[in-house]
């Protein structure tokens, strides 16, 4: 399923566990150290430095471009490391996030509370995801270098769905299907 | 006496850390290509065949394999007879490093005072660097790019000689189950038994420079190393977590001998992007 990103709210409603998406669109980076100083700023009372509402989060830090290249390798990073900011950054207005490995059980209730969706992709694929970012822009906290926010321009950006607003998981599904007793 | 100069040194670890980032093991890339025969997921194969053509598009373009381009840990083994001259060996080696990483265009990941401000060191460095002295007059260097989602899931247990090859059995699915989708599956499974707590780790982490696969000598810890695998793939984990019946590629135990008292067992986790390449001076 093609779908752009920012992701309209019909649009996540049809995104059930395990669908193979491919995204194009805006999307934004951030990592540990953006989600601790994102969270800092919406607790002060202060605005982030990009509208969050309707946003998609990927959860990756870039290696430097190359010569010639907008990037380097650009696959995601363990998003558990997010869960605890999650929730009040759902709350904010993200919908979307894209990044590898499950989520706790409070960023899953949060999915469904806020209508949002969590996407995954292949980590250590980050040569080949690398293809798929046209453009690049750092648009806060630059001094923090790689896990800076980058607003990135994306064609057909390969995910799947891991959680959706029906409480699916595709790890517990996938485990489920693939065990022997 | 053979001299060997510290600028040959900064050079051979900075040509290694960007090898080694760029261009993935041909026994990795085979047990990739032979878990996609046998993977019964689709969405295990999608993922196999990403991994596949993510490794040639890297060695063609001389990109990154991953984004993480890990911890640079060095593995030394210096020959008794050789004398390093023009400086001192690990400032050689930081200085491959911090050379490597910028000209590669490779991500710097190591943070200075890493439990309160989390500095970026900007090039990568410091190195983890094990040195051993061997006979002989050459120096072997081996440069293993060490990601973080997977050395984060590794486990150390102190196990009870009582506990046998069966506790190590058990600790080795456990940490596997645990890491789940996190430490980017299918794996390669690092098992160091014996020595001392901090031994038993460096068993492990140098199991994962063997030849994807190829068994232990002993008959009886090659034997340990199946069993693991066998169990290991029948969590339903599979590629990148998905589900399917390949969590890990290959199971490499090194053992040596323990304390009467003592049954360490470590477990070091690779991710699929398993890095390492070595040259010899």
């Amino acid at each position: 399923m093609n779908i752009i990103s920012p992701i309209e709210e019909e649009i996540i409603e049809k995104l059930t566990v395990g669908t193979r998406v491919t995204i194009s669109g805006v999307i934004y980076t951030a990592r540990d150290a953006a989600h601790h100083r994102l969270i800092q700023a919406l607790d002060k009372g202060e605005e982030p430095p990009f509208d969050l509402k309707g946003q998609t989060l990927y959860y990756m830090g870039p290696s430097p471009a190359p010569p010639g290249q907008v990037i380097g390798s650009a696959g995601p990073t363990t998003s558990q490391r997010m869960d605890k900011y999650t929730p009040q950054l759902l709350a904010a207005g993200v919908k979307a996030m894209i990044g590898k490995g499950n989520r706790s059980t409070e960023v899953r209730e949060a999915i469904r509370k806020y209508k949002a969706v969590y996407l995954v992709t292949t980590g250590g694929a980050g040569a080949l995801l690398a293809r798929t970012i046209k453009r690049v822009e750092v648009i806060a906290y630059e001094e923090l270098d790689t896990e800076a926010i980058r607003r990135l321009t994306v064609e057909d950006f390969p995910a799947i769905v891991a959680n959706d607003i029906y409480g699916e998981d595709l790890f517990e599904q996938g485990k489920a299907e693939y065990k022997k007793a | 006496m053979r001299e060997i100069k510290a600028t040959e040194i900064t050079k051979t670890v900075s040509t290694l850390c960007q090898e080694a980032n760029f261009r993935l093991g041909e026994d990795v890339l085979s047990a990739l290509k032979k878990a996609l025969k046998t993977e019964k997921s689709p969405l295990g194969k999608e993922v196999l065949t990403q991994l596949i053509e993510n490794a040639k598009v890297a060695k063609d373009e001389r990109v990154a394999l991953c984004q993480d381009c890990g911890t640079a840990v060095v593995f030394l083994e210096i020959g008794q007879e050789v004398h390093i001259s023009g400086g001192d060996l690990n400032s050689a080696i930081e200085e491959g490093v911090r050379q490597g990483y910028d000209q590669g265009c490779l991500r710097k990941a190591m943070v200075k005072q890493p439990f309160s401000e989390r500095i970026n060191t900007r090039d990568n460095t410091p190195a983890v660097i094990h040195a051993e002295i061997v006979p002989g007059d050459k120096l072997k260097i081996t440069v293993m790019p060490k990601g973080g989602g997977a050395e984060n899931m590794s486990q150390l247990a102190m196990l009870l000689p009582n506990h046998g090859s069966q506790g190590i059995i058990e600790m080795a699915v456990k940490t596997v189950d645990e890491a789940g989708g996190n430490a980017c599956p299918p794996l390669i499974i690092g098992v160091g038994v014996g020595g001392t707590a901090d031994k038993a780790m460096l068993l492990a982490k140098k199991a994962l420079l063997r030849t994807v696969g190829k068994p232990n000598a002993d008959p009886e810890v090659a034997q340990l190393e199946k069993d693991i695998l066998a169990r290991v793939n029948e969590l339903g984990i599979g590629p990148m977590g998905f589900g399917g019946s390949t969590t890990a590629l290959a199971v490499h135990a090194e053992v040596m001998a323990a304390h009467i008292v003592s049954l360490p067992v470590a477990v070091n986790l690779q991710c699929h992007s398993a890095r390492h390449k070595e040259a010899v001076l």
